[in-house]
């Protein structure tokens, strides 16, 4: 039994090797890049538009709206980052309505590398809102005792991240599969849909815990500047 | 009984164990935190929707324990190491 696409190998060269989930992942982007290149090649903004932008416009606009109730005040600055975060992690959970499709997400070290992108984006996001001393204040925030507690937290919710979405995936698929070999035809359909379901909550709350790392990373400064404001006023 | 044996019988127990107890714990909570979001939205159907992202990132929080149990059973079940260690003794 495979546990996940890792273990089947295309092409190996010494340590390096080409395996299902790689070309997978390949395979995504590209569909992702070529079916956003086309739709945006004509924009219109007129009365009608094409479904394919109508679309598009709905999901920038629900991403936006997310975002901001969050509370990240500029969204436009962090979708290109979670955004994509969320269209990729959505779009290889969807995809599962493809036969013999194995989700990228389903091994371990795709989502490691989602987490670690989330990992680094945090405080590049805290040093480009409130500079190099401000962010580094945040670990310090309660008092300088919780410091070691911050930085614990950030490590462990890494792997939180990267553990709940390898998780969530892979249980789906291997739930499928021990069905397919108990109770074919009907039941593994209708826990494919459900897969298909936890995917998409799943991409969501990648997205959504995403953006409370990073209002967290952010936000604090705001509220001491805020409260200096208010001393000194 | 020699080790390989004694590791086969601890693990497949330990594995089903922290599978049921696992999914029990984290599904009385998440009963838990559910009921009380449907109470809320019922007594305040204006704030149903912060109510709900909220409940979604609650549920994900409780959820993702009983996930590290089913990923630390199936690593007793497919990838032990101590499986590996004692066979290539």
């Amino acid at each position: 039994m495979r546990l996940s696409p890792d273990q089947k190998i295309f092409w190996q060269h010494g340590f390096v090797n080409l395996n299902l989930t790689i070309v997978t992942t390949w395979v995504l982007m590209l569909i992702l890049v070529l079916g956003a290149k086309l739709i945006t090649r004509k924009l219109k903004s007129e009365i009608t538009t094409t479904r394919w932008q109508s679309i598009l416009e709905m999901l920038v606009i629900g991403m936006k709206g997310q975002i901001k109730e969050v509370g990240l005040d500029k969204p436009g600055k962090y979708i290109g980052f979670i955004g994509t975060m969320f269209l990729f992690i959505a779009v290889s959970n969807l995809f599962a309505i493809v036969p013999w499709y194995e989700a990228p997400t389903s091994s371990l070290s795709t989502t490691a590398a989602l987490a670690i992108c989330v990992f680094i984006a945090v405080p590049f996001f805290g040093i480009a809102e409130s500079g190099l001393m401000g962010y580094l204040k945040t670990y310090l925030q309660p008092n300088f005792i919780m410091l070691p507690f911050n930085i614990i937290s950030e490590l462990s919710r890494t792997l939180a991240l990267a553990v709940r979405l390898f998780g969530n995936i892979m249980s789906g698929g291997l739930i499928i599969s021990i069905l397919l070999s108990i109770a074919p035809f009907f039941f593994p359909i209708v826990m494919s849909a459900l897969g298909m379901l936890t995917g998409m909550v799943q991409a969501y709350i990648f997205a959504i815990l995403a953006t409370v790392y990073i209002t967290a990373a952010t936000q604090d400064n705001k509220q001491i500047k805020k409260n200096k404001n208010l001393k000194h006023g | 009984m020699d080790n390989t044996t004694f590791i086969a019988v601890a693990s497949i127990v330990t594995a089903g164990l922290t599978t049921g107890i696992g999914c029990m714990m984290p599904a009385l909570g998440e009963g838990r935190s559910v009921s009380s979001a449907l109470n809320s939205i019922a007594q305040q159907p204006d704030a149903s929707s912060t109510i709900t992202r909220t409940l979604f990132v609650g549920l994900a929080m409780i959820e993702s324990t009983a996930i590290y149990c089913f990923v630390v059973s199936m690593i007793l079940i497919f990838a032990n190491p101590f499986w590996n260690h004692f066979i290539a003794k």
